[in-house]
């Protein structure tokens, strides 16, 4: 008598356990882990609070953030090789996008068929803006290289303004910070020697073009200091170490809002890019739902409470609002503002992709000299 | 007398001695082989496979003849002098047409573009309209991108065919061929690789020089004080040794630089000017003063094994037959301590050409070392090609200054420690 008891007790057990055992089963198949490639710092935390968060809530996926995005190219060509590709989805610039696009690392992406309709209705390839989609290629967010100063080191009414200034030593001494890449100063020195915005590229694309450049630069090449790391500009800028930095918009602007330093930006000839996602060949069927979210109107619009990046859809201009931290309004901030863009270049991502490396090591020798 | 022995010595199971003792060594020695056959292993895995792998990278040159086979066979026995006839220009249409769908074209691109700026977007855009074009190829290739009406373009193509190049090495030495296909110096404004690469030995030299100035009455310190004061030296000498090397690297930029602790202290005491602190760091004297003091336990210590072994009596006996002190120091005591200078020497030169990351940290521009643009052509520019080479060159240098070395003083006299 006793035994059977026990046996039966022992047998619901058996059951009760095989139908937890079972539930477990189906949940963790139903969740995954996703491999996010990104830039890591003050993006990454946008990224994470925008997009990761609620889709975490909504699926039960895990998200792990790899901040790799500087040689992303780099990873994906080695991950391919090795025949391993670990990363779901990646953070990339469109020129970058580009290469690995034609070298077949990335998927081709339908983006009328993978992305989500604005709120209206609209088609994904009528909302974003253009250049924002590529073969290979969804853009998130607009983001701008500036130059912005140490409003401190420059008397209150003699404020420097336009590109122009940044290379007039004799009324606005300092050092300056500079990316250690053509790409940007180049365009500026052109722009600073009186060459239009619109012929700035097919000037580039002649000798005397880049010889007039690198003459441009020349006049300010004992004054420069050049960086690397994005987070270097604002501490040289704080430390009063440089008058002048160029630097990507929403890191000035985080040093200005949550640290209140005396910065300003030159929106003055804003040399503006996209940033977005691509695919690794492979892994769309993976991360084909979350690519919809995490792209969607609301999401990019959300986004843009963190940091001060214009969100790449139109439809997503208008929901726009205050900074999450310190509450002031975002719009002002943004690349894409009226007053801001008026005198703005794209950069020409085919021009870098064919002149790149030429531009690089004449830049590195010219560095050296 | 001896006499022959009637038979041959035997075990006790009748097998001749001399056979039983080979199968025994025999066996000991397949015994000693497995046991270090993980270490042959993994030598084999991680360190001669990747070698024969870069060696072969910088050579390879898979990418026009694979991408581009029906081309390249077309343009076989083409003189050059002309453009190519009808035949080519469709064979090339077929190469994009099929590359365009594989999506395989971003390598050749890529290849050619290192060759001729502008060849990258010349494949992306004919091949995005390649399968819009109508024969005859000639003429609706040139009018979509007449970089196909260039000679130059086709003696490329021509040339770059071969699957193997020597392109990259040129590269590395700021050489290139020109489209005639004589080897000629890049532009001057291009030059940068051979300046770099005779920086990187020449700061060597004088990083190794400094070792060896600082590290030589250490070690003989070492050597010759009592146990008890030498013992602290000695800790003194290996404390840094086992400190990470990034610590020792950004301590030197906590000193050196412009803010920094060395030019606080001059200019508290008044030896220079707040206005004209003394720029230390972020250039060549960086990378030198950094450099010299992580690499100096590595000339210390084969100095140190080496003047160990020097009886103090040979001294002794110099000075009682005779020799001024600094003469018999130049005549017995420091001829003796050659193989360690040597040892050290050779050891902190490899090291230091090698070294990259207090170079890249310290270094600003003018202090950076070819390393550091191994790193880049293999991080940023993903020239890897062009990485292999330039890393290959380096490691020609190491084993010629090995062989040097060899000859001058042998190996076999070195002792490390």
């Amino acid at each position: 008598m006793k035994t059977s008891i026990n046996n039966r007790i022992f047998k619901t057990g058996v059951a009760a356990l095989g139908v937890s055992a079972l539930a477990v089963a189906v949940s963790a198949h139903a969740q995954q882990t996703l491999n996010i490639v990104s830039w890591g710092g003050a993006y990454s935390m946008s990224q994470h609070e925008a997009y990761d968060k609620p889709w975490m809530e909504k699926t039960g996926d895990e998200i792990v953030n790899i901040d790799r995005s500087g040689n992303a190219l780099a990873g994906l060509r080695a991950q391919s090789q090795a025949g391993n590709v670990t990363w779901d989805l990646v953070d990339m610039l469109p020129a970058d996008a580009m290469i690995a696009c034609a070298e077949g690392l990335i998927e081709p992406l339908d983006h009328d068929e993978l992305l989500a309709d604005a709120p209206d209705g609209t088609p994904p390839s009528e909302d974003f803006v253009d250049g924002a989609l590529g073969d290979c290629f969804v853009a998130s967010i607009v983001y701008s290289n500036i130059v912005a100063f140490n409003s401190e080191m420059f008397p209150e009414d003699d404020q420097p303004s336009t590109i122009e200034d940044v290379f007039d030593l004799e009324n606005y001494p300092g050092k300056r910070a500079l990316l250690r890449k053509p790409i940007n100063n180049m365009e500026w020195a052109l722009i600073a020697d009186g060459v239009d915005r619109d012929e700035v590229y097919a000037m580039l694309e002649t000798e005397e073009g880049v010889q007039r450049a690198f003459a441009k630069l020349d006049t300010i090449k004992d004054e420069v200091i050049w960086w690397e790391e994005g987070a270097q500009p604002p501490q040289l800028l704080a430390d009063q170490e440089v008058a002048f930095a160029s630097a990507y918009n929403g890191r000035i602007f985080n040093a200005m809002v949550t640290e209140d330093q005396p910065f300003e930006i030159i929106w003055d000839a804003q040399v503006f890019e996209l940033d977005g996602w691509v695919v690794p060949t492979g892994k769309l069927d993976k991360v084909k739902d979350y690519l919809h979210f995490a792209t969607d109107t609301q999401r990019l619009a959300d986004q843009a409470q963190y940091i001060s990046y214009g969100p790449a859809r139109k439809s997503s201009s208008e929901l726009v609002s205050t900074h999450a931290e310190t509450g002031i309004e975002m719009t002002p901030h943004m690349p894409t503002y009226g007053p801001n863009f008026a005198t703005a270049l794209q950069k020409d991502d085919l021009f870098w992709a064919d002149y790149n490396d030429e531009l690089t090591q004449r830049f590195n020798a010219w560095l050296s000299q | 007398m001896s006499e022959p022995p009637a038979a041959p010595l035997t075990t006790a199971d009748g097998v001749p001695l001399k056979v039983s003792l080979r199968r025994t060594v025999r066996r000991s020695k397949i015994k000693a082989l497995l046991l270090v056959a993980p270490l042959l292993v993994f030598l084999f895995i991680a360190f001669l496979m990747p070698l024969f792998e870069m060696l072969w990278r910088s050579v390879d040159n898979p990418e026009v003849s694979t991408h581009l086979s029906r081309t390249v066979s077309a343009l076989e026995g083409w003189n050059g002098e002309s453009l190519p006839d009808e035949a080519v220009f469709a064979a090339l249409a077929e190469d994009l047409r099929e590359g365009q769908q594989e999506r395989n074209l971003g390598l050749l691109s890529s290849r050619l573009n290192y060759e001729k700026s502008g060849m990258r977007s010349t494949i992306s855009r004919t091949a995005r309209r390649v399968g819009t074009l109508e024969p005859p190829y000639r003429e609706s290739l040139i009018e979509v991108n007449d970089t196909w009406g260039e000679l130059d373009t086709w003696k490329l193509i021509q040339r770059e065919a071969s699957p193997y190049t020597v392109s990259y090495y040129l590269a590395a030495m700021d050489r290139q061929l020109s489209p005639d296909g004589e080897i000629v110096k890049v532009p001057e404004y291009m030059q940068i690789h051979a300046t770099l690469f005779w920086r990187t030995l020449w700061m060597s030299a004088v990083i190794t020089g400094l070792t060896l100035v600082l590290g030589f009455p250490v070690a003989f310190l070492l050597a010759n004080l009592p146990m008890r004061h030498s013992n602290l030296l000695m800790i003194l000498v290996l404390l840094p040794f086992w400190t990470s090397l990034l610590v020792r690297t950004t301590t030197w930029i906590a000193i050196l630089q412009s803010q920094g602790v060395l030019n606080d202290v001059m200019v508290a005491l008044g030896v220079i000017a707040d206005e004209a602190r003394w720029q230390m760091i972020h250039n060549k004297m960086g990378t030198i003063i950094a450099m010299t003091h992580i690499l100096l336990p590595f000339m210390i210590l084969p100095l140190y094994s080496v003047m160990k072994t020097i009886p103090p009596s040979y001294m002794r006996a110099a000075r009682s037959l005779g020799g001024k002190p600094f003469l018999s120091f130049r005549r017995v005591y420091f001829p003796l301590t050659i193989p360690g200078i040597a040892a050290g020497g050779i050891l902190v030169f490899i090291l230091s050409i090698g070294y990259y990351i207090t170079p890249a940290l310290v270094g600003g521009q003018s202090g950076r070392f070819i390393t550091n643009y191994i790193a880049y052509h293999m991080q940023t520019s993903l020239n890897w090609g062009l990485a292999a080479a330039i890393a290959s060159i380096l490691l020609f240098v190491v084993i010629i200054c090995y062989l040097v070395f060899n000859r001058l003083i042998g190996v076999d006299k070195v002792k490390l420690g």
